[in-house]
């Protein structure tokens, strides 16, 4: 049984490899190809038309290095050299528009962790009195289906508008993504606490803080890291966004401001960087959830 | 004896009535017994007569619509670590070793005692149940069996004036309940426990029961009949059977359940339940002592029924 996994585990390894390396071929192939013959015409141009090209983003001359010219889509040999750049110095600062991605990637996970941990704070307490009242909890239903459809950066204005700063609309709109899926959780688990776990707490004479904390927090945990780890990977997703919109710093402005310098490596480079710290982050919550599972 | 365990009732129940909102006709009305300190008491009756509704207003889960119960002269209001409550299905909490499920029954009943302290008890009767080899397991690694002896223990530790036990063992094997059943009978000889248990089991509440609530069938349910167990405690199941005295009492309880606790049904037993002893009747009441000895020899044939309803 052991071995036969370990063999699926392996071969599995082996294929996403082989995957990997077929991807990197085709690249390869796709930027490397035979030069064309779009940059012969340079020879029969004026000077004019050479020095209009170049502010046309064309470089005619540069018809020795056919590659970078051809798509501006970078080779895996100059994709290589920007992923050095980066990782030998993420944290460098040579003002607004030119800060290094470890120190981007600060910002957005700052954002992210003010804008979930306040959602959490407000999401899990609510979603606790929502869970055992079964009033409230039709009292607010229609409030809660209406907000959770709206897509978070459908408030960035009403947010700009009335706090009137771009850093705190952006983690304003990472806490209203995150809030939706940590409530309903929160109250779908607790609400489905089984009756006679809290019978027992009721035959023990157990207070209601410490029922809350020993019995009904134990007991809906699971279902409420699931509605955390939704929720992490919402904001994840929102906060390039806001990012791109709002500008200033962050990963998604980063992203934004090399689309303007047209640096595709740069571009490319940051949205590998998005997905592996998204992953991680969806690892850890991961982590947690099967720490707080329990086999009944 | 009779009129020892009167006098010295330890709980009271008067008059006691259930209906479910919605409901045209009360599950049960008119349920009138009591329990003396120390003695072991079994309820049987079939499904839907509200035995467990019952148990729940001793325990103060529920409310009855009508009537009350006394613990020793306090009228119950609510829960209380007074009593302690064996579920039906074990209730422990999965995410809780043994040890630490315990642990939370201990605290509640002594907020302010120290780790050390709790530890100590809740050894203690881990020990009692045989399970200290496995009190750092969870739950799920237990078997059946082993988690109902854990709800035993957890009941048992916080010392209750009386144990309320939901039939425990319903969904046990038989020979994992017949061990259990041992170690239940030991502990509350050990322990001088007053015991409330419901149950299904004909063999198990001859064998646990000093005293045999027989519920008549629902609507209107009532605890139309009230059996004494003639046969001196220290039962044992290797014994038991060789006893005539547990035919007896064996064919009494089968027949009521099978053929009278229906024709009981919808209030048509006695509100003050009648106390009969099987086989020794001649001296308890009329209608009954006549009914009971006709046709029945000391070794009446046994009726093949482990379990009814």
């Amino acid at each position: 049984m052991n071995a036969t996994l370990n063999t699926q585990g392996f071969k599995a390894g082996m294929l996403s490899a082989l995957l990997l390396l077929l991807i990197l071929g085709v690249w390869h192939i796709a930027t490397t190809g035979p030069a064309t013959p779009a940059a012969a015409p340079a020879v029969t141009m004026t000077a004019e038309q050479i020095e209009y090209a170049k502010l046309m983003g064309k470089d005619p001359t540069a018809g020795a290095a056919p590659a970078a010219a051809k798509s501006g889509f970078p080779t895996l040999s100059q994709m290589g050299a920007v992923i050095v750049k980066h990782a030998s110095e993420p944290f460098y600062d040579n003002g607004p528009n030119d800060k290094g991605v470890g120190l981007q990637l600060g910002y957005s996970l700052g954002r992210v962790a003010l804008g979930f941990g306040l959602a959490a704070l407000v999401a899990i307490p609510l979603g606790f009195v929502i869970g055992m009242s079964p009033l409230i909890y039709r009292a607010l239903d229609p409030f809660i289906q209406v907000l959770k459809p709206i897509s978070p950066l459908a408030w960035m204005p009403l947010a700009l508008y009335t706090i009137k700063d771009s850093n705190i609309s952006g983690v304003f709109v990472i806490f209203i993504c995150s809030i939706w899926p940590m409530l309903i959780n929160t109250a779908f688990g607790v609400a489905g606490v089984r009756r006679e776990w809290l019978n027992v707490a009721r035959t023990l004479e157990v207070p209601p803080l410490r029922k809350a904390f020993e019995v009904i927090l134990p007991a809906a945990a699971p279902t409420i890291l699931t509605g955390m780890r939704i929720s992490m990977g919402i904001a994840w997703l929102v906060i390039v966004a806001a990012e791109m919109l709002v500008g200033g710093t962050g990963i998604g402005y980063f992203v934004w401001n090399e689309w303007n310098n047209l640096s595709l490596p740069n571009v490319i480079f940051a949205i590998l960087v998005i997905g592996v710290v998204g992953m991680l982050l969806d690892l850890m919550f991961a982590r947690l959830q099967r720490a707080v599972t329990y086999v009944d | 004896m009779l009129t020892e365990t009167r006098s010295t009732e330890f709980l009271k129940v008067e008059g006691l009535g259930k209906t479910y909102p919605g409901g045209k006709e009360p599950v049960f009305d008119g349920v009138n017994f009591g329990i003396a300190q120390g003695e072991f008491v079994c309820i049987i009756g079939h499904s839907g007569c509200g035995k467990t509704t019952i148990l729940n207003v001793l325990a103060g889960l529920e409310s009855a619509s009508t009537g009350h119960v006394f613990m020793d002269k306090r009228e119950v209001a609510g829960p209380s670590l007074d009593r302690g409550v064996v579920f039906q299905g074990h209730a422990l909490m999965p995410w809780l070793s043994v040890r630490r499920n315990i642990a939370f029954a201990v605290r509640s009943k002594w907020p302010d005692w120290g780790r050390a302290q709790v530890e100590e008890h809740v050894q203690k009767y881990v020990a009692l149940v045989g399970l200290s080899s496995a009190s750092d397991k969870k739950p799920s690694e237990l078997s059946g069996g082993m988690k109902q002896r854990v709800g035993i223990a957890r009941a048992f530790a916080i010392q209750p004036r009386m144990l309320l036990l939901d039939e425990p063992f319903g969904a046990l094997d038989a020979l994992t309940r017949g061990t259990i059943q041992d170690e239940l009978l030991r502990i509350c000889a050990e322990t001088h426990q007053t015991v409330f248990m419901i149950t299904h089991d004909v063999d198990e509440a001859i064998l646990l029961a000093d005293r045999i609530l027989l519920m008549s069938n629902g609507p209107q349910a009532r605890v139309a009949e009230i059996v004494k167990n003639t046969m001196p405690r220290g039962r044992t199941r290797a014994t038991l059977h060789h006893d005539p005295q547990y035919y007896r009492i064996r064919n009494h309880l089968v027949d009521f359940l099978v053929a009278r606790s229906a024709e009981l049904s919808h209030g048509r037993a006695p509100a003050e339940p009648v106390e009969v002893s099987p086989g020794l009747d001649a001296v308890t009441g009329p209608g009954t002592a006549a009914e009971m000895s006709s046709g029945e020899s000391p070794h009446a044939k046994v009726v093949p029924l482990r379990s009814v309803a």
